[in-house]
């Protein structure tokens, strides 16, 4: 284990990816967050695959394919998409989901167009322009480090500068708005945050599944807590786990592509939180329902027994469990209760057949008085 | 109330607002006077949550003005206090109650600046004054309704302001919190405050309401309860919705 430690950080090109991975992871997670609150998931997904035709554009026109140029071209064309949904819903009855997938559409055919039209000219080999469909991390170089460093780092302080006003503005825009705050100014920055966000992981990741990244860390984090500050370290946290884990898993060497493994990480800590965390957890909630089950049954059964004994007048009847389960509303368990409560002496066992004891008659009485009879 | 009115608190003359060229809102004047508590009361999609957000710019008219003590609401915003309806946000959001009363003094703070002790302790009063006190580190999405009512309720009393806009604040509450927030209704009206609020149980009117606007996308009848509450009135507003309404047979 120590030994593949070291060799994970004497490695350079595996570090620098590293650090590239969990960089982008940490932004999106925690800008996420703002999407996801803002039930605005799906602007990722848009954002993400509209880059594609800035980075072919932004190839084009300066023939250069240093991260910093190609980031910037993703940015604008992300930047641009957003503004044009919002155009199609102000001036249009066009709904806003279907406003996301005609400018999705738009934004990404022209970017594959255009891409198909780079490589027939023979110019892709030399910009590897395709890696930036599916993601390439392992080729992430130290200037796309910089980058995801540099505005990811900016968007990051821009968000703790505006962070009361993402608040107010994510949880009551009207109200926001009716204390003098511009609702569209607050949008604009947390949209162009998210956008940074993407473009800064879309090498890595791909355009196809960076959008994830700005989804599932933030979902997963809702799971573990109440509050936003902590939601927003939470999702980071998933962020960064998520690009270290993929990135760790692709150098495994078993020909598997980074980004996706990134994405499935995310995912899979996504489908744990939803499962193991507390308070919102499904196990918690299935463990509840169960307790809160066996509770009922624990006075549903004494009262089912005490009722037969009632009818048929005898004290010496038992019952098998068979008419016991016919009569209950409850199937399954029942043996189990069953058990519970001879071992609190309220009910006995003599061969196949179950009698309520003396002990089990006053039970029934007293909880039926509880209960208003 | 003689013939004299009070100095008016709102002044809206010809307000048109439309959503999609279809009026909500058709050629609205209205004067509210000070230290009145107002309904505004009609039919389902009467306009009357849309007049509310006319008046705080919330919503952009296509004709007609607002003043607000006698200026231009943005000029007089930290003198109003907006009470949004409580279905309109999703409580399953994660802060506690402390949080979203905090958010009143974002006002008065403005842009990037955090508030402070001193809001801390405005907001810890305004918590008190609602008996949610007890509730201020608990999770807005485990509030029952009325206490989330009352935490929109604390969050405006932060703003300290001399009118309140409220939409539907007895809606789906409990009977102890609508005598909570009547009575401190009553209170701020006594301190010379002035409240608007939408309405939509006509058995309580009287009772409630010293003014009246009967709203249908125009307005039916405006002025001093006792004077424009009337079948009449009612029957004109609501129309032939009149015999559905439960609170009326």
């Amino acid at each position: 284990m120590i030994e593949y430690l070291t060799d994970v950080f004497s490695n350079y090109t595996l570090r620098t990816v590293i650090l590239g991975t969990s960089g982008l992871g940490i932004v999106s997670g925690a800008l996420g967050v703002f999407a996801y609150l803002r039930k605005q998931s799906l602007v990722g997904g848009v954002v993400s695959h509209s880059a594609l035709p800035g980075i072919v554009i932004a190839f084009l026109v300066t023939g250069s394919k240093a991260p910093s140029v190609l980031v910037l071209g993703a940015a604008i064309a992300g930047w641009l998409s957003m503004l044009l949904v919002n155009m199609i819903t102000r001036t249009t009855r066009v709904k806003y989901d279907s406003a996301l997938g005609i400018t999705l559409a738009l934004f990404f055919g022209t970017g594959i167009l255009l891409l198909i039209r780079v490589q027939m000219a023979g110019m892709s080999k030399k910009a590897g322009l395709e890696h930036y469909l599916f993601g390439m991390a392992a080729t992430m170089s130290h200037e796309n480090v910089l980058v995801i460093g540099g505005l990811g780092g900016l968007a990051l302080i821009l968000m703790f500068v505006f962070w009361k006003e993402f608040k107010v503005a994510s949880f009551d825009p009207d109200y926001t708005k009716s204390v003098g705050f511009s609702v569209h100014l607050i949008d604009t920055i947390i949209t162009s945050l998210i956008v940074v966000a993407i473009v800064i992981g879309l090498e890595a990741v791909g355009v196809i599944l960076m959008s994830a990244m700005v989804i599932i860390p933030a979902a997963a984090a809702r799971q573990w807590t109440n509050r936003l500050s902590l939601m927003v370290l939470i999702s980071a946290v998933i962020g960064a786990a998520a690009g270290v884990g993929g990135t760790l898993i692709g150098d495994s060497g078993h020909h598997l592509a980074t980004g996706p493994l990134i994405v499935l990480t995310a995912t899979a800590l996504f489908i744990l939180s939803l499962f193991f965390a507390p308070k919102r957890g499904m196990a918690i909630h299935w463990i509840r329902q169960w307790k809160r089950k066996r509770r009922m049954m624990h006075r549903q059964i004494p009262a089912l027994l005490h009722d037969l004994m009632e009818r048929t007048k005898t004290k010496d009847d038992g019952w098998t469990i068979d008419v016991i389960r016919g009569l209950s509303p409850y199937k399954s368990g029942i043996d189990r209760v069953l058990n519970h409560l001879k071992s609190e002496g309220l009910v006995q066992q003599a061969n196949d057949l179950w009698f309520l004891t003396q002990k089990g008659v006053e039970y029934v009485g007293i909880d039926s008085k509880d209960h208003g009879g | 109330m003689d013939n004299k009115l009070p100095q008016s608190a709102i002044e809206i003359t010809s307000l048109t607002v439309a959503y999609h060229e279809q009026p909500v809102l058709w050629d609205i004047n209205l004067s509210i006077p000070k230290g009145v508590i107002h309904g505004i009361i009609g039919p389902n999609g009467a306009g009357k949550s849309t007049l509310i957000k006319a008046i705080l710019g919330i919503v952009h008219p296509i004709a007609g003005q607002v003043k607000v003590f006698g200026e231009e609401y943005k000029k007089q915003r930290k003198r109003v206090a907006y009470v949004p309806q409580r279905t309109s946000v999703d409580w399953d959001f994660p802060s506690d109650v402390l949080d979203i009363v905090l958010m009143g003094s974002y006002g008065q703070v403005g842009w990037i600046r955090r508030p402070g002790k001193k809001e801390k302790k405005m907001a810890i009063e305004a918590l008190e004054k609602l008996g949610l006190a007890n509730l201020a580190h608990r999770q807005i999405s485990e509030l029952s309704g009325g206490q989330q009512q009352r935490t929109f309720l604390a969050r405006s009393l932060v703003q300290k302001p001399d009118i309140y806009l409220m939409d539907e604040p007895f809606a789906g509450i409990d009977a102890k919190t609508e005598k909570t927030i009547i009575s401190l209704m009553k209170e701020l009206k006594n301190q010379g405050k002035t409240l608007i609020v939408v309405h939509h149980d006509l058995q309580t009117v009287r009772e409630y309401f010293d003014w009246l606007t009967l709203l249908n996308t125009s307005i039916i009848a405006h002025g001093p309860t006792q004077e424009v509450f009337s079948d009449n009135t009612i029957e004109q507003a609501y129309g032939g919705q009149i015999q559905k309404h439960p609170s009326l047979v």
